[in-house]
Formats: structure tokens, sequence, C-alpha cells
């Protein structure tokens, strides 16, 4: 069954076009949800993409999450519909205390654009499912606040319960035990610094940011919401 | 002449115009002009906004070709792509804002060039940014360094566009007047585009985006119509400048590009025009111009930032993320929702009024600065006075006393012994430590992005039809060339340029210029433009590329000392079909070098090191007489390398398996470049010395094939000449006895470079 995924746009937002393209060549309808509207009815799986969202003022993601959309993202993820935040989006999600931990500025204090590989640690997410533990991704990075962290306690609780889906081969920015991505305790929910969306043909230099997406739109497809 | 009151002229003095100038504006309105009046000329007459003294030289350009939609004087050229695309491209410089305030400076020319791309109907797609600085050892320029970095990060990032590409140079001659030019790259269906002028009467002008402060005036005339006081790094003495320089919001500007693409989607504007240099006063000046109509314009109405603003404040502000948008009465409703939605501001401040008559009888664009829409006429001015009446300058010209000595300090011979291998490690440098804090991915197009040859993007982005076509851009610049011969050098950087494209298998189609050169005050800086643009001249009409926009950049000076002539060349390519990756500058082990191209310069010199980077920037030696071009062997050659690189994307089964152009640094620097890309070493051998390792004259690439016998023979078919330079492998490059170095020591030197360079900056 073809997947409705809504991407949501709020203003400053600049990864909305290249997450429908991605997802689409993947097979999903997805579409764009500006972040004034209240509901997300009709959708299988809701993506925050990159960007700048209110230009990043106060903080990244900090004046997005009281955006009108955000009360029907939550219920969303509440309701154990599949969420995909990518860099600004997982900045989103952190802000809205939907993911556990913050990101701060990277290591070295400059703005990252460049290739990264990843490796699954977990596949106990709607990003990883259909990945393999282990398995290495060529997946690249564009950010300046990307060093996720978080308190000793909450690490312990990551780690414990395999919510660390995606670490840094080569640690690009100082986050915390090497951490790219994380999921919430049911694992609807999921947050990544690196664009897999940006990894979806050999044109553009890596095809293995379909490994995630695909692995999402599966979920999202199975998901009852 | 009538006489001129005592106020007036101080006041036109200040302003930056000569008393002849302000003559010419009292005949142009047949009476003195108010002070008003007068600070409008003040900027639309600046050397910046009127190109004065390079106008008349500028006309020599070939700018027409069959794919040509538009052409110079609009916002940005366009060319047609086909599959009902087409793709504007505009460069501009932001060099003396970006000299006293560098961030912002850098910033705000990203802002600016990416409203000319939009305002077309184009979204805007990538940037590259050619940067200049003095050499980096001293804190000033590592603080121009980063400060321009992170300018064009911070705003390309967050504004949605990537930064795809651009130059690093590093001279003496930029110590205390950096070059900070910015190259954008647009596209927008075919149908879409519109252009800058007002028409119907009644319509309205909105003004759209941020509030008018007083950040920016004169930006055009006081500062970047004047040298620098400062010599040598000592710019603190132009620190006065620093409220001409705007500040820039890519927030604004991002919310500004969504609604105006709106717009133009809802076919709901009649006319559109960017605020840049000149604020206001160039926008209602030019639409009004453009569109033979009265414009008038409740000054009142405009929004401030901040109370007690004079109304010439208001019009010359250069306050940035501003738009003015015609559109008719019937749509204003639909403007101001859609602004809204993308919480853009959208304000009323004047409308299009019966044009005047001039004395033939004939429309004239009209502009009238009213208090308050029906209240007094504080300014009437005819608007094509403003913005196409300036004086035109004839400046004289003379070749520098000094060039007859500097051309025979030939360097070739004197360095035949200079040690190549220590040569490469002092050329070789990567700019990822640049390249890495730009965003170059947005919208999945690069294919290739910086640090190669030129830039290769596919043909798409939101709202364009589809096409599996791909379109290749490059900068280009060579002050040394053209510091020895501007003509000649000029020439050879457009030859440069077209050279880059073919290595992404792409055809040029047109060019966009730069020139960034000293005080058109001194002949000498006035003979280097004419020679700069007469090379362009030959060069383009030899490949067939006209110029379809550009910019020249004057008064690039300081303490009295003008800039070497750096004319920087933007080239606008296409591949028919980019379904995969065109081969890399990386090769296997078990390849054959060889070397595309004639080995040999025409002219005296087979191997000239006049200009090249070994002379200049690793031996000092700035003298010498340039090498001459063959222009037709560069033309095939470059072709043959275009339809090769085509042929060969994506498989292994292609004859060329990597490519590189032969740029600065040569045969030696460009074999350095690909061993150290590729982790695999190379044996070179039969190069006659260090001349012809390190020589520069373009139409030569490196390329390395699996099939050297069928690539001879394609070769021989094209006429275009072809030599075995070598074999890929092993762990060391070797140039004949001159260059030997390990890849490690390659690969090291190449990580390094930039950061220990700027490091030691900062320690001393």
């Amino acid at each position: 069954m073809t997947s409705r995924i809504g991407v949501v746009v709020f203003p400053g937002t600049n990864c909305e076009h290249d997450a429908v393209v991605a997802l689409d060549q993947l097979g999903a309808d997805a579409s764009l949800v500006f972040h004034t509207e209240t509901s997300l009815k009709g959708f299988d799986g809701i993506v925050l993409p990159g960007g700048f969202a209110h230009g990043d003022y106060v903080r990244p993601g900090a004046i997005a999450r009281f955006s009108p959309i955000m009360d029907a993202v939550s219920a969303f993820g509440n309701d154990g519909g599949p969420i995909l935040g990518i860099c600004n989006g997982f900045q989103v999600l952190c802000e809205a205390q939907l993911l556990p931990g913050a990101l701060q500025k990277n290591r070295g204090l400059t703005f990252l654009c460049k290739p990264t590989t990843l490796i699954v640690s977990s596949t106990r997410s709607v990003l990883t499912a259909t990945a393999t533990v282990g398995q290495e991704l060529s997946i690249p990075i564009n950010h300046f606040s990307g060093s996720y962290t978080c308190d000793s306690e909450t690490l312990s609780m990551l780690r414990d319960q395999e919510r660390i889906v995606l670490r840094y081969r080569e640690n690009p920015n100082g986050s915390i035990d090497d951490i790219a991505g994380i999921t919430n305790e049911a694992g609807n929910i999921v947050g990544l610094m690196p664009h897999p969306e940006r990894a979806i043909s050999s044109l553009l230099g890596s095809q293995d940011g379909n490994v995630l997406l695909s692995s999402f739109l599966h979920s999202s497809s199975t998901a009852q919401v | 002449m009538a006489e001129r009151s005592e106020t007036s002229e101080a006041l036109h003095r200040a302003l930056g115009l000569t008393d002849s100038e302000f003559d010419d504006i009292v005949s142009a309105l047949d009476r003195e002009p108010n002070a008003l009046e007068l600070a409008l000329f003040g900027v639309m007459w600046s050397e910046h906004c009127s190109y004065k003294s390079s106008r008349i030289h500028l006309k020599r350009l070939p700018t027409t070709g069959p794919t040509v939609l538009v052409g110079p004087g609009e916002n940005a050229g366009v060319v047609d792509a086909g599959d009902g695309i087409a793709v504007a491209i505009r460069i501009e410089s932001h060099n003396h804002p970006s000299a006293i305030e560098p961030a912002q400076g850098a910033a705000t020319g990203v802002g600016g060039i990416l409203r000319d791309i939009f305002t077309m109907g184009a979204r805007p797609l990538a940037v590259m940014d050619p940067l200049f600085f003095g050499e980096p050892n001293d804190a000033r320029q590592r603080w121009l360094v980063e400060g321009v970095v992170s300018g064009i990060s911070n705003y390309g990032n967050s504004v949605g566009v990537p930064t795809i590409g651009g130059e690093l140079t590093f001279d003496r001659c930029y110590q205390s007047n950096p070059l900070v030019n910015v190259l954008c790259v647009g596209a927008l269906p075919v149908e879409r585009l519109v252009l800058s002028a007002a028409t119907g009467t009644g319509n309205l002008a909105v003004l759209l985006g941020s509030s008018t402060g007083r950040d920016g005036i004169g930006g055009v005339s006081v500062l970047a119509s004047a040298g620098f006081e400062g010599a040598d790094g000592a710019a603190t003495l132009d620190d006065d400048k620093r409220p001409s320089v705007q500040v820039g919001d890519p927030y604004e500007e991002k919310r500004l590009i969504e609604a105006c693409l709106a717009l133009l989607d809802e076919g709901l504007v009649v006319g559109i025009q960017d605020l840049g240099g000149a604020g206001l006063a160039c926008a209602t000046s030019e639409t009004a111009a453009k569109g033979r109509v009265g414009m008038d314009v409740d000054v009142t109405a405009i929004p401030r930032r901040e109370p007690g603003m004079e109304p010439w404040e208001v019009m010359t502000s250069e306050s940035q993320e501003r738009m003015l948008a015609i559109v008719t009465p019937a749509g204003l409703a639909q403007v101001e929702a859609l602004c809204a939605q993308w919480e853009v501001s959208a304000t009323v401040i004047g409308r299009v009024t019966d044009p005047g008559i001039d004395a033939n009888g004939e429309p004239i664009g009209l502009l009238r600065l009213r208090d308050g829409f029906d209240g007094e006429i504080l300014a009437e001015v005819p608007a094509a006075a403003l913005a196409d009446d300036a004086p035109l300058y004839e400046r004289p010209m003379a070749e520098p006393a000094s060039r007859a000595a500097l051309l025979d300090d030939d360097p070739t011979d004197a360095l035949a012994d200079i040690d190549g291998t220590a040569a490469v490690l002092a050329l070789l440098g990567d700019a990822h430590l640049v390249y890495q804090q730009y965003d170059h991915q947005l919208f999945l197009n690069t294919v290739i992005g910086p640090g190669a040859d030129a830039a290769l993007l596919r043909l798409a982005g939101p709202g364009l039809p589809a096409s599996s076509k791909g379109m290749a851009i490059s900068t280009d610049s060579n002050p040394r060339w053209c510091a020895l011969d501007p003509r000649a050098g000029t020439a050879a950087t457009v030859a440069e340029g077209l050279a880059n494209v073919a290595v992404t298998g792409a055809t040029a189609v047109a060019i966009v210029n730069c020139l960034n050169f000293g005080n058109p005050e001194h002949p000498e800086v006035m003979w280097q433009l004419s020679e700069s643009i007469d090379g362009m001249t030959e060069a383009c009409l030899a490949y067939g590329l006209p110029v379809i926009g550009g910019n020249v950049s004057l008064y690039n000076e300081s303490g009295g000392v003008d800039i070497d002539p750096t004319p920087v060349v933007g080239t606008l390519g296409f591949v028919e079909e980019l379904l995969e990756r065109p081969p890399s500058l990386a090769w296997e082990a078990g390849e054959t070098l060889v070397l595309v191209g004639e080995r040999e310069a025409i002219g005296a010199h087979a191997f000239s090191l006049a200009g090249s980077s070994l002379a200049v920037d690793v031996a000092g030696r700035r003298g010498g007489t340039l090498f001459v071009m063959d222009s037709d062997a560069h033309k095939a050659t470059c072709a043959f390398v275009a339809n090769l690189v085509a042929e060969s994307a994506g498989g292994s089964d292609g004859l060329l398996a990597s490519i590189h152009d032969v740029g600065s640094g040569g045969i030696a620097l460009a074999a350095a470049e690909m061993a150290t890309a590729s982790g695999v070493g190379v044996r070179v051998e039969g190069i006659q010395g260090i001349a012809e390792a390190f020589c520069e004259h373009p139409g030569r690439f490196l390329a390395t094939t699996r099939d050297l016998d069928a690539l001879v023979e394609r070769a021989n078919v094209a006429g275009v000449a072809l030599s075995v330079l070598g074999q890929t492998g092993g762990d060391d490059l070797s140039i004949d006895a001159l260059v030997s170095l390990s890849l490690e020591a390659l690969i090291y030197r190449s990580n390094h470079a930039l950061g220990e360079a700027l490091d030691a900056a900062s320690a001393s």
C-alpha cells in the first residue's frame, strides 16, 4: 500500500522538496503540510525535514516547537505514528521533548557539509527496522548544531533500551557516544542529523539513504494510526 | 551655465558628484535640483550603478546568441536550456563592504545576487564564490577569510541555496582590498520569465519584505565607488565607512523568495524589481524608465525601522531583503494574503501614473516622490535621467610605463633548476576547510561539488519541468596572467572556463563576467580594463560564447595602489543527458596517463613560466612574456574532451577513466592532485624540464585510459593532439628527475596546507 507521508514546512525549512522527491522515488505519496495546519489526519507517517525553521532564532527548533502543527505531531507520535526528524527536524523533536537530549554546536564551531559513514546500531526503530545491525551507510551531514548531548542517566537509558539507532564511524561533530540518531522508547519517533534524502542515487554519490527511508516507509504502511 | 548655489555645491561633492555632473543634472531638469533630487542622482550616477567609466568599453562585448533570452541590462542573463527550462545567471562583487565588515559584507553579497535571480522568476539553485585575499601571513587576513567564509556560510546555508564552488586566491595585491565575488544560477519554466518594467496606469507599487533603516546609505557611492585610504592592511583608516555596509537577515530573504515565487506562480505580478544598490531610488526609477510610465511614490508610506528618517535616507537606504512588485489593484488582496502566509510584509508605497512627455512628444518615465499619496511633491525627475543618462566617460588610457621592463624579466630560464618537489608541496592545498562550511547539496542536484574543475548539477528543482540534462558552471580568474598582459590573460581566462566545463562533459553556451579593477581615474587602470575587455571579446568570438551579464567593480585600490587586473569569468554549459557520474580526477592503478591537447604553446616560447603559479607564488618572479594561445586548437580539444567525458560517464567501458584540466601549477600540480585524490601513484616520463612541468597555457588535460589504442585512434580522427606521459600505480608521484613525492606526503600536505597557513597567521 502506498504510504501517505506528510512533510512539515515551517518558515525557513529548506529540505522539504528534497524529502518529497526522495520519498516519492521509493513509491510513497508525499505532500507538504504547512506549519499553521492543526491536523495530520490521513497521513501514515510524518517527516520534519531539514532547514532553519523560524530562522533558527533563539536556538534551532526552539520556536518551531510552538508552531500550531506541533500539537498534531505530538498526538500523532503518541498514537504510535511513525515520525522522522532529519537534521533541523531532529532539533525540533528534541526541543518539543518528543526525543530526549539536545543538539549543541559542533566541536570546532563551524558548519559542516560532508560525507560521513554511519553504522546501524539498533534496528529497534521505524528508521532502521529493515536494516542490519553493523551495516555501514554513506550519508552526508549538513549542520552547525549537530553535536548530540544528554545527561549520563539518559545516555545509559538510551544504550540499555537500544535507542541509539545510528552512530558515526568517525565522529565529525563531537556527539556524545558518536550518536548520529536516536529513537523514543516505542521506536516510532526517530531523529537523526545526517540527511538520508541526499543519498538516494549513485548519480549523487550514494544511495544508502534509501535503506533508511524505505524502512521508514515500510513502517508507515504497516503502522496502525 | 547658471551659477551653482553654494549649498548645493557643497552637497553634490559630499554625495560624490563632480561639478560637471552637477551641471548635467541642471540641464536634465532644466532647473537646479533640490537636496532630495541631488541625493537620488548621487547614488544613481555613482560608478557602481551607472558604469560611467566602463560602459563605452563594455559595448564591444558580444552579447547575443541563439539560446540567449535575456542579455546584459536586466537583473540577470537568461538562456534557453531546452526541455521548457530557462536558466538565469548573474555575478556580482561585494568587495568594499567585505573589506570593512567581512561577515555582513559577504552575506549581503549573497542576498543581493539571489534577489537578482528570483526577480527574473527563477528559483535560485546554486551560488559560487570567487574569493581573493592578501597573503595569509597576518591576523587581519585571517579575520577577513574567516569573516567572509562565515558570512557566506551563515547566509547561504540558512537561506536554502547551496554553494557549489568558487575560487580561493591569495596574493599580496589584495592585502588591503580583498575581492568577494558571488555568482548565482537559477532556473524557471521558460514561460514564467518576467522583466522589471512597470506598466499600466493605476497599478500599484508594493514594497515587499523588510522595513527600511539607516543601514547601507551611500553603499554604492561612498563605499563602492571610491578607493580605500589605508595601505598595507591598515584599513582602520576606513572604519568610518562601516555604516555604509548593509546588514543581512537570511530568514527574511528565505520567506521573501518563497513569497515572490508564489506571487509569480499565481500570475499576480506585472513587474518586479529587487532593491539592491541605491535601494528604492534605483528600483523605482529603473522600473519607471523601462516601462516609460510615471511612478508616484509616497515616501511616508515606506515602513521605517526607526523614527526621524529623512526622505533622502529612505530613498537611498540599502536595507536588505526588500523587493518592489507592480501589481493590479484587483490583485492586491491576493498579494497581501500570500505574503501574510509567508510572514512577509507588503505595503503599497506608490502607483503607476501617466508618463511624462519629452520634447518629441514621446512618453518617458517619470519619478515623483510625494509627502502622502496626494501630498506635496518632494522630488520630480525624469526616470531615465537617473537610470540611463549618467554621463559616459572616455577616461584617458595609458599602458603602464613599467610594462616593457616587466615583459623583459622572463623567469623561465632562471627557474630551470628550481626544486620541483618542493614546488609541488608549496602549491598543493585543498580548500575543503572552506567549502565544507557551505551546504553544497541542497535540491539533490549536485553531481560534482566544490573542489573540482567545474561544478556539475542536475537541471532540476521545485516547479521545473522534468529534464535529464545537466548544467556545468565554472568560475575562473588569473590575476597573475592579467597583470602581465590583461588582453591575452583575459582571453586565456575565458579559455580556462571552456576547458573546465568540458571536463564535466558539458558544452559551454554563455559567460558572465565580474571585472575587478583599480581606480579608473588612473590611465593605467583604464588601459588594463580596455585591454581586458578586448581580450574577452576576442575569446568570446573565437569560442562562440555570448556575455549575458556582468558587473564592473572599480576603485579596488588602497593607499593609491591598485589591485592587479582581476576579471572573473563565470562559464555556463550544459550536458545533454546526465544519467550517470562522469569520470572524476581519480584514477586507478594500471591506467595509461596521457596529455590531451597541444603539448607546446605557439609563439616564441613552447613552455613559458611567465605568470605561472611556480614563478609568482613560489619564486616571486612576476615578469615575463605570457604564452600565446591557439584558440582553434583549444576549441577542438575542449569539444573532443566533452564528448569523451559524456560517453565515459558511469561505466568502466568508457575510454576515459579519469580527467583533470591542466591549470595553475601545470602538469606537475595536476598530476599531484590526481594522485592525491586517487590514493594511487604515477610515474610520468618524458617531460622536458621544469618549464614543461609547471607551464600553464590552457588547452591541455591530463587523462587516464584503459584502452590507449582506441583513445589514440579517436584523437587522430578528431585531429586533437595526444601524448603518452606515463602509467598509474605505486605509492609515489614521480615526474622524471624533477619531482619525487610519496602519496603520504601529498595527502598530508593537501589536507593541511590551508589550515596551517591560516593558523600561522593567527599566531603571528
